[in-house]
């Protein structure tokens, strides 16, 4: 086995282990293929397992003999280690740095992990695309789910069952891939049962700098309009990148080519500008020490906020133009893996009431981003402590997760889950052990046969007793499109992550209970009212009964 | 009403203060002796009150009117565009002279009448009474007692009559401090910590200049520091930064010299000065009332403020707050309320918003320990409203010798009872007297804990607030259940009287030995009853209306219940998207 090679020293007693809200501790560490263990052995509540995966960076420190390692998780916790022994110290910190950023995704842990619960539900198969499209069938037959990327071999990060227009056959749809970056065609995003009206994404089209165009794909979008209709195209990057993209061979759709549309330019950074904002704003909200000025003016100039209000902004337009203009829109940045997914699927709770739903949520996660090929495995590769600075990473997942907390914390009760999922979907996104969220495409997860050899997140979350967790006390179904404000004083840097280490949540976690007691005893006084309302309703018929002989 | 020269302007329009298209209501414009009333073709009443006007602007005319702005000091802001300039004029001249009252006897509390008999009134006035509050405290003891110095108001005038200072403190002895302090405030019990031994006490900067020393005040300081004897030092703390401080020694006040005061270790906390605070204020409203505001702007905007870095200053050292510490520590030992609030004509350079930020900083702690205060925000947002109303005869007038020869008990109401009388709606539904063994909070004052007070600094800009409110459902459930509670042991009684009724009729019935189907009036009747249940539950999301000019909280509150508010659409959709 690998994975011995890589532990020098598997074990060491008198290990002190420091960690956010807890006093010190005493034990042994013990380090195994993909957890670093702790264990006070005295008493049994002490332990700590702590997935290598979810380790973003180490620190090493000595003091004589005592050496300390500093691990710094991508959940943004930082714990310290105090170990006796240099070379131990030294052994236990190489081995993790190893076992942290193992090569292979078949080595992760999800190829071992054996679950020690009843899978219930098959989450593999819990939201199937044949599904989703029924929900939209009955509805409408201007759509057809066409099995042209059956091989992924028309675009490697789209799944192989999508949604595009009937008129369009599969042949068009190869022609206007070649015409789209990574061959993302158009396809279907969502439906608006309202009025009919659609939302679809796509990867730039390749203009280039001589203004190629493709009839097929003309024809394609255009096959979604109404008569007499116009459309509207949301680019997510200013003007300016977008045409210098042209040099590239990438590009935007030409007024001349596409009459009948209108583009907006929007724009929604990307890649390491994200990544680098996560950065600054997690080390402001680590430093205790910083002065008012100083933690304000770090706040801002993570600009992290500024990127929550423009996804959400661009999200609302979108949900508008749909809603309130009855216009269709499609939606594209450069490769529409990252800024596009997260405007289609705000758009989508904004509108649809079944996306506030924990199913519907999972749904969309499934479909909007998983099966829509967001690059997973490149973008939560590493969080906000790591120093390798790769393009690829960056919180695009993180920042979607962030503006739905921020439009449930303006409809608290609109929502059937609560800021416990979202929290545990950054989790998983980032370290798990469920298959999940490995890979950065349907094609990838087919090759890794995870379907086979993982457990899927859902099977795990979609058990009462899991659910339960996740559930909103508050919850009402609310079937109206919700408008959030996006103005700056409405949105608020979210404690539940980024302080969640930094300072004690007891007294809210308290409040939050007290709240839940309330809404609890309010549900059983009123059943109790019932039975004793209509226990006395049949002691008055069958005392009419009596006194009319 | 010799101000009023137009009392009524029709086709009035009131624009959006974040709208960036000019989105506006129309409607009529009213003017009464106090009140300004705009009713929009909803029926929507927007009451403004005289008193609450901080600033009248009539801005340049433009094609559709003549727009006047008025800014108000609960944070409001309405633009008015007046049709004719004649009429703007006229209002705009009205409103400068019904906001400033020269005259104490001018002001609104004076002739409000709620209807009361004066029985009513007076233990409305009593309603907080400081004497028990010492008492509670545990007060007077073998350290403390209670002076009779200023009996007459000799030798403090901003003091109240009745005083706290040692036992040992002779009446000479605090007579000399008097004089050696500013405003001869010279240093007095202001909270009793029983169970520590430990005292709050609370005086004006000495009289020192760069060498002036006052035998009488050490021999103060050095009785209050031998009353409290569990501890060994005394700490003196300076609210000011150090730098203030020195520089008043030049006017020949200045601080204690550490050397003439033995056992008394002395800090400066680095609380600026009012008129550092009233820009710091003037600058954070001017930055969250920009439009098109950036998330950067607002972050800068809020730290060049320096709003939130003042009351992360102020809850550093501030320990303890609740309703009844109002009343004593402010109002019994004069704030100067009238000329901090502004409400007769004065010097500007007088006016601060030293107690908005108290209650901000009492709003940060009800967000840190959320059941640990018996009030919720909508208390401290009225209070707040109420400082500036001058409806009430609370918070007039600048010490309590000013009030008493003010006659306010005579002739003006108190707030509490008023306050108290709508106690379900300033309820905490999370309060929790017992469960958490919270007698001293240990705020957390790390910088991330402080955030802007929306509700505070945008009350009447509902398009900024959450669509639905936690706390006001949680509140209106906890009221229900205590009706259900009651509806529980209502219907079990009732079921009672009919079982034993019953076991009567049983005997009858097995006399006459008749069984008869059952009635189809049953089915029907059991539908009828558990309807009655359902417009409860409903009545949950909607918030009661309320009489407009007293209850402002509730006027947005409302609003949470619909969910489509046009916020985003206008300003940051359909704006962008045609240009």
């Amino acid at each position: 086995m690998e994975f011995a090679e890589l532990i020098k020293t598997p074990r060491v007693d008198n290990v002190v282990l420091h960690r956010p809200f807890y006093p010190a501790v005493e034990g042994t560490l013990c380090l195994t293929g993909h957890h670093l263990i702790l264990s006070s052995r005295q008493d049994n509540t002490e332990e700590l397992w702590l997935l290598h995966s979810n380790i973003d960076a180490i620190d090493k420190r000595f003091v004589g003999p005592l050496g300390t390692i500093i691990i710094k998780c991508k959940d943004f916790r930082i714990i310290q280690l105090d170990i006796p022994g240099m070379e131990e110290c030294l052994n236990i910190a190489s081995s993790i740095e190893a076992l942290s950023t193992l090569d292979s995704i078949t080595l992760m842990y999800p190829f071992f992990y054996r679950p020690m619960f009843e899978v219930i539900e098959d989450g593999w198969h819990s939201f199937l695309p044949e599904q989703e499209f029924e929900l939209y069938s009955s509805a409408t037959s201007e759509w057809r789910l066409s099995y042209v990327n059956k091989e992924f071999a028309v675009c490697p990060s789209y799944p192989p069952i999508v949604i595009v227009p009937k008129a369009i056959d599969d042949e068009a749809l190869r022609k206007v891939a070649t015409f789209r970056h990574g061959g993302r065609f158009p396809v279907l995003s969502y439906y608006h049962k309202k009025n009919g009206m659609v939302i679809m994404r796509s990867g730039q089209p390749l203009t280039g700098t001589n203004g190629r165009r493709c009839k097929e794909d003309e024809k394609l979008i255009n096959a979604t309009l109404r008569a007499g209709k116009r459309g509207y195209i949301i680019d997510t990057r200013p003007l300016n990148v977008a045409q210098q993209a042209r040099a590239k061979g990438g590009g935007f759709e030409q007024e001349a080519h596409y009459p009948q549309w209108r583009r907006i330019h929007k724009s929604i950074e990307r890649y390491h500008i994200l990544q680098e904002s996560l950065i600054k704003l997690v080390e402001a909200c680590n430093d205790q020490t910083h002065n008012m000025d100083r933690w304000l003016s770090r706040l801002e100039a993570s600009n992290w906020l500024t990127h929550i209000k423009e996804i959400l902004t661009t999200a609302c337009l979108a949900a508008q133009c749909l809603d309130r203009e009855g216009a269709s829109i499609l939606i594209h940045g450069t490769e529409g893996t990252d800024s596009t997914l997260q405007v289609t699927s705000l758009a989508q709770i904004i509108l649809e009431p079944r996306s506030r739903t924990i199913q519907g949520f999972e749904a969309l996660i499934e479909r909007e981003w998983l099966q829509a090929g967001h690059p997973f495995q490149q973008r939560c590769a590493q969080s906000a402590y790591c120093n390798s600075k790769q393009k690829w990473e960056s919180p695009v997942f993180l920042l979607f997760l962030d503006c739905v907390w921020q439009i449930l914390r303006q409809f608290p009760c609109s929502f059937e889950f609560n800021e416990n999922l979202l929290i545990m979907l950054f989790e998983h996104a980032y370290a798990s052990q469920f298959g999940t969220f490995l890979g950065n495409n349907e094609s990838e997860r087919c090759k890794l046969k995870l379907q086979q050899k993982t457990m899927s997140l859902w099977s795990w979350v979609n058990r009462p007793s899991e659910l339960s967790k996740f559930a909103n006390p508050l919850f009402e179904a609310n079937n109206l499109v919700i408008w959030p404000s996006v103005a700056p004083q409405s949105l608020q840097l979210w404690e539940g992550i980024f302080l969640r280490w930094n300072r004690s949540s007891k007294y809210l976690d308290e409040a939050y209970e007290e709240m839940v007691n309330i809404i609890e005893y309010n549900k059983e006084l009123q059943a109790k009212v019932n039975i004793l309302r209509r226990q006395l309703a049949e002691l008055e018929t069958e005392d009419g009964m009596q006194e009319s002989p | 009403m010799e101000h009023i020269r137009t009392t009524k302007v029709e086709q009035v329009k009131l624009l959006d203060r974040f709208s960036t298209s000019n989105k506006s209501l129309t409607g009529t414009l009213y003017l009464t002796a106090t009140h300004l009333l705009f009713i929009d073709s909803h029926q929507k009443e927007t009451w403004i009150l005289h008193h609450h006007i901080a600033l009248v602007e009539k801005l340049a005319l433009t094609t559709s009117g003549c727009p006047l702005v008025i800014q108000c000091k609960n944070f409001r802001i309405v633009h008015f565009i007046v049709p004719r300039e004649r009429d703007c004029h006229d209002i705009y001249n009205s409103l400068l002279q019904l906001s400033k009252q020269a005259k104490y006897e001018d002001l609104y509390a004076f002739s409000y009448n709620p209807k009361q008999n004066d029985s009513e009134r007076l233990r409305g006035w009593q309603l907080v009474d400081l004497t028990e509050e010492y008492k509670r405290m545990g007060l007077p003891n073998s350290n403390w007692q209670l002076s009779d110095a200023n009996r007459d108001y000799k030798i403090c005038e901003t003091y109240p009559r009745e005083l706290y200072v040692p036992r040992i403190a002779s009446k000479p002895i605090i007579v000399g401090s008097s004089k050696f302090r500013s405003k001869g405030r010279f240093p007095v019990l202001s909270y009793y910590h029983q169970n520590k031994e430990a005292a709050i006490c609370r005086c004006s900067q000495p009289l020192s200049g760069f060498s002036a020393r006052c035998l009488e005040d050490e021999h103060l300081l050095q009785a209050i520091s031998k009353a409290n004897p569990a501890n060994r030092y005394m700490y003196v703390m300076d609210t000011r930064p150090r730098l203030n401080a020195m520089a008043n020694r030049a006017a020949g006040k200045g601080y204690e010299n550490e050397d003439n005061y033995s056992n008394i270790r002395f800090q400066f906390v680095g609380i600026e000065n009012i008129h550092v605070m009233r820009s710091s204020l003037q600058k954070l409203l001017e930055v969250s009332g920009s439009r098109g505001l950036s998330v950067s702007d607002f972050y800068s905007g809020l730290e060049g403020a320096g709003w939130l870095r003042h009351i992360k200053a102020v809850t550093d050292a501030a320990i303890f707050l609740a309703k009844v510490l109002i009343e004593k520590d402010w109002i019994s030992f004069g704030h100067k309320y009238s000329d901090r609030c502004g409400h007769l004509d004065g010097d500007p350079k007088e006016v601060s918003p030293v107690f908005t930020q108290f209650l901000e900083c009492v709003w940060h702690l009800t967000e840190q320990f959320p059941q640990a205060f018996e009030f919720n925000e909508a208390f401290l947002l009225q209070i707040h409203e109420h400082i500036h109303s001058c409806q009430f005869g609370n918070f007039i007038g600048n010490c309590q010798k000013e009030r008493e020869e003010l006659k306010l008990k005579e002739k003006t109401y108190s707030l509490w009872p008023f306050l108290l009388h709508d106690q379900k709606k300033y309820f905490n539904p999370l309060y929790s007297s017992t469960s958490q063994k919270l007698a001293v909070l240990e705020p957390n004052t790390v910088s991330f804990n402080f955030k802007f007070w929306r509700n505070m600094y945008h009350q009447f800009d509902r398009t900024l607030h959450p669509r639905q409110s936690v706390f006001n459902i949680i509140m209106n459930m906890n009221e229900q259940n205590k009706q259900l509670q009651k509806d529980v042991k209502d219907l079990e009684s009732q079921i009672k009287q009919h079982k034993n009724k019953q076991t009567d009729g049983v005997l009858t019935k097995e006399l006459l030995n008749s069984v008869r189907p059952e009635s189809p009036a049953l089915k029907t009747s059991l539908c009828l009853k558990e309807q009655t249940l359902l417009p409860v539950k409903d009545a949950l999301r909607t918030v009661e209306g309320s009489s407009p000019a007293d209850n402002r909280y509730s006027e947005y509150a409302d609003e949470f219940s619909k969910a489509e508010p046009a916020v985003v659409s206008s300003e940051y959709g359909v704006a962008r998207m045609t240009c």
